[in-house]
């Protein structure tokens, strides 16, 4: 079968002891080490160290999957992290000693299947080997002696042989036909083997393997990934620059952006309230979005979680989302000079958000507040602090700690939106405040002085025209779209179905040979004589030779008594 | 009926339950001390079979030639069969619970750790009963029952959850498809594992490393445990790849990405590779035996590991144990 020498089926070398090995030339070593190589041993040893070396990414916080958790880990363990990075524990899936093991399994792979597919496509076109001369040898054996008789019509052993044949044609199996003479008498037989399939199968497996490992690698190279944050209301135009992360593959241009823009229209969330055990909990997130393709033609469309849109070549995803705040800022002389949507982050279930607010220009001096968003604000804790009890808006509360000084972002250096370093900053309101004042608390719709008469700061209802008690639509909501191409991605699935389907033909597909043979012995009798050979794990050989043989003397007219 | 009623009903269920595996479990330890005291089974060799023909309606005569005679069956004694039949009563009250349970969330029952730990072990132990039809594998039964009055201890003790409406993530069909077929992999390759464990022991055995444990007289030899174990385990891979790639699926829809290195899809991945280990080992010369029996059970033990100790300690997307 041409498989690895050290495999199951293949014969058993011949001991060597005694013998010198001759000196290895450097073809004999490379050939020896390729031997090695692509030797069962081999592709065992590697795919159980690829298993040992998967675990660490699963230990170790990833940079690809989660960032902040890698930045986490460096600082509570600020000496150890970097010996870890050393050894790319954070980078595990693209890391040097991760890639050589998987490398080198597939270079083994191809040096076992190569060989095999070229064995295979020959064993296919050959015809069944020669009937064995002892047939009572083999596993799964039975005969069954006949004699001479009269009656009924002829039953010649050419014609025994002959309907042997079509039951064995008619059950799937390949045939040839022999006659020669043995010990008891001439003998007429057939050679017949099914299951050729079985090694298909598994080539197509493997080859599949090969296949899915092509496609990721292209994928990656060729597909890109963006985020975007958008407020109810905002659009966006697929154009590299307009994404808040971005990452793409070596081998993409930006001329692969799709021109297309969409606007989010809607954004919906139902939670649970009637379910006591989960109320609040999260049921439903449905964007309602505009899509606007080259020429500018409109058309709405809904994005689910589940349920991406795609658009020009990208899925779309609605993966985060959240309360984004408007808040203005004006200048003592009542000139505003900020005034935007500022998505905050969840920290918790019912959606106490974090935000923050830098003002750069336009106040006497730099501003920056780290901001609370209670949804529903409940009554405050002994120490006085705030904590949202509800994720939907019953009782907005907007809470600012205030600090003036230096934002530390004039150098150009990019900053983190989410981040305000407050090292060259005084506190004017809440926490450290010099002169006691408290953090300001805004309702939707309220305003409030800045300390040290630097400007007024409001909340502002995003629908003031709602009845006086019901906040529900006040303050706006964000979704994060994550932007996908991928083009390999049919490939990879395709090759996944054919891994599968060639698993299932090269686990549950038999391979056996099977023979019938009959003998004329010299007083006139016939014995007929049936025989199968496993190749490979076949547990029905048996009952597949006695479902030949039952068959077999069906057609003959004969009843069979096992 | 109330969901909250439904759910108490289905805990009750799920009580009984554990009442009658404990039974069932006690019968197959009490089976399994009786099995000592049995004369051993003749080792079965396969015998040439030579058998006769006769022609309808005609004067045939046939040379008869003897048959060899097969091994007398061994004859199950009273616990056995009473565990087998506890063991069925269990299984029904279990899976009475289970969709019960279902029925009290409006859903498939498995969507958190609690959840899982009731199909899951219903599964196995529907498996082992089915395979019964197939093969006589009640050897097996103490391990079996004792394993899943353990995963349905800590399930109702540990994991338990009220019902609560499903996150938007896991509204999907994948749900059904991945974590179902999930399950019934885990059963076959729990199923091999503990054929595997008793190759091992009975390997021991036959090389005449102990003569205690008189009962594996009563069982299969090493090696017919070992093909056994295959041809459960193979079907275990086949269900296994199958929830790895409905699992990248699904991922791809609700994620944004069909794999993403997640925790979990590393644990799954793992498994996989064990098991693709596993299948490799047996067609290896020199790791036929033993020593594959080893990476069966070693993989068992992974997918174990996946469900608990990753599920609640480690940290990923598939945050869903609902603790
Ligand atoms: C990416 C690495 C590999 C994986 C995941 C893998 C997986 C598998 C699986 C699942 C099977 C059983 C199903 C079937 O028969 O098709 C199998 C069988 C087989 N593989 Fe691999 N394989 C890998 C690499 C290799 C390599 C490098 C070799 C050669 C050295 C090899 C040789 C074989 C052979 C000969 C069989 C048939 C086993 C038998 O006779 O029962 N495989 N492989």
């Amino acid at each position: 079968m041409s498989r690895p020498s050290d495999h199951i089926d293949s014969p058993v070398p011949a001991p060597r002891d005694g013998v010198i090995q001759p000196k290895l030339g450097p073809i004999g070593y490379v050939r020896y080490f390729w031997r090695q190589l692509t030797s069962m041993r081999t592709a065992l040893f590697l795919l159980l160290l690829l298993a040992v070396a998967a675990v660490p990414g699963s230990v170790f916080p990833q940079r690809s999957s989660d960032p902040n958790g890698v930045t986490q880990y460096f600082s509570n363990n600020p000496s150890a992290a970097p010996t870890l990075d050393k050894l790319q524990l954070f980078d595990v899936y693209t890391s040097a000693w991760f890639s050589a093991i998987y490398l080198l399994l597939f270079i083994s792979l191809i040096g076992c299947v190569i060989p095999r597919t070229i064995h295979h496509a020959k064993a296919l076109a050959s015809p069944p080997p020669k009937t064995p001369a002892r047939l009572e040898r083999l596993g799964a054996f039975s005969a069954f002696e006949i004699e001479a008789d009269a009656s009924g019509p002829a039953l010649t052993a050419a014609s025994a042989v002959d309907s042997g044949r079509a039951v064995l044609r008619k059950a799937g199996y390949r045939v040839r036909m022999f006659d020669g003479r043995g010990p008891d008498g001439p003998e007429l037989s057939v050679s017949a083997e099914r299951g050729y399939l079985r090694e298909t199968g598994n080539l197509v497996f493997h080859f599949s393997l090969i296949g899915i490992l092509l496609a990721v690698g292209i994928g990656g190279g060729v597909g890109y990934t963006g985020q975007k944050v958008l407020v109810v209301g905002q659009a966006f135009a697929n154009v590299r620059l307009t994404f808040d992360a971005f990452t793409k593959g070596r081998f993409f241009s930006d001329s692969d952006l799709q021109p297309y823009r969409i606007r989010l229209d809607k954004f919906a969330v139902k939670y649970e309230e009637s379910n006591r055990n989960a109320l609040g909990q999260p049921i439903d997130y449905t964007a309602d979005v505009t899509t606007f393709d080259a020429a500018g033609k409109a058309t709405p469309a809904v994005v689910k979680v589940n349920d991406p849109l795609r658009l020009g070549g990208n899925d779309i995803y609605l993966l985060g989302n959240g309360y984004a705040p408007w808040v203005t800022v004006k200048n003592p002389a009542g000139k505003i000079v900020y005034s935007e949507p500022v998505p905050f982050l969840a920290q918790d279930a019912n959606l106490t958000s974090l935000g923050i607010i830098k003002v750069p220009d336009g106040l006497a001096s730099q501003v920056g507040m780290r901001a609370f968003f209670y949804p529903t604000a409940g009554p405050p804790d002994a120490n006085g602090v705030l904590g949202s009890v509800y994720p939907d808006l019953r009782n907005p509360v907007l809470s600012l700690v205030v600090f003036t000084g230096d934002l530390g972002i004039d150098k150009g250096v990019p900053k983190s939106v989410y981040v305000l370093n407050t090292d060259k900053m005084t506190p004017l309101a809440g926490p450290g405040a010099a002169d006691g004042t408290t953090a300001l608390r805004l309702k939707p719709g309220e305003s409030a002085q800045i300390p040290r008469g630097l400007g007024s700061i409001t909340f502002e209802n995003k629908a003031p025209d709602s009845e006086k008690a019901d906040l529900s639509q006040s303050v706006q909501r964000f979704v994060s779209f994550d932007v996908h191409r991928d083009p390999t991605q049919g490939w990879v699935l395709f090759f996944a179905i054919c891994v599968l389907a060639g698993l299932l033909t090269s686990l549950f597909i038999p391979r056996r040979r099977l023979w019938i043979k009959v003998v004329e012995l010299t007083d006139g009798r016939m014995r007929i004589e049936y025989a199968g050979l496993a190749r490979g794990e076949d547990p029905t050989l048996e009952a597949a030779v006695s479902a030949v043989a039952q068959r077999h003397s069906q057609q003959l007219g004969l009843k069979l008594n096992l | 009926m109330t969901s909250a009623a439904l759910a108490s009903y289905s805990l009750t269920a799920i009580y009984s339950a554990m009442g009658v595996y404990l039974f069932a479990f006690i019968a197959f330890t009490l089976d399994l001390a009786k099995r000592s005291a049995e004369t051993p089974v003749a080792a079965i060799s396969a015998p040439a079979r030579v058998g006769l023909m006769s022609r309808v309606g005609g004067t045939a005569v046939l040379n008869r030639v003897p048959i060899a005679p097969s091994a007398p069956a061994r004859r199950s004694n009273r616990f056995e069969r009473a565990a087998f039949a506890l063991t069925i009563l269990g299984w029904a009250l279990h899976v009475v619970g289970t969709v019960l349970r279902g029925i009290a969330a409006h859903r498939v029952p498995w969507a958190n750790m609690f959840e899982f730990s009731l199909t899951a072990s219903a599964i196995i132990v529907g498996v082992f009963i089915a395979v019964q039809a197939w093969q006589n594998l009640l050897f097996l039964g103490a391990y079996i029952t004792g394993f899943s009055l353990i995963v349905l201890g800590f399930g109702t003790v540990g994991f338990y959850v009220n019902v609560v409406p499903l996150p938007p993530a896991l509204q999907s069909y994948w749900l059904v498809i991945h974590v179902f077929v999930a399950t019934l992999g885990t059963a076959f390759f729990a199923i091999g594992a503990g054929l595997s464990l008793v190759q091992l022991i009975q390997a021991r055995r036959e090389a005449k490393q102990f003569s205690g444990l008189k009962f594996l007289d009563t069982m299969p030899d090493a090696e017919k445990l070992e093909t056994l174990a295959y041809r459960v385990i193979v079907v275990g891979f086949v269900f296994w790849t199958f929830t790895l790639m409905a699992g990248a699926i699904w991922a791809a829809h609700a994620w944004g990405r069909y794999w993403g290195w997640d925790t979990k899809e590393v644990w799954t991945f793992i498994i996989w590779t064990i098991f693709a280990g596993y299948i490799h080992a047996r067609a290896t010369r020199g790791w036929r035996g033993s020593r594959s029996a080893y990476l069966a059970i070693v993989g068992f033990a992974a997918v174990m590991f996946n469900f608990t100790i990753v599920n609640l300690f480690f940290k990923g997307l598939h945050a869903y144990s609902g603790l």
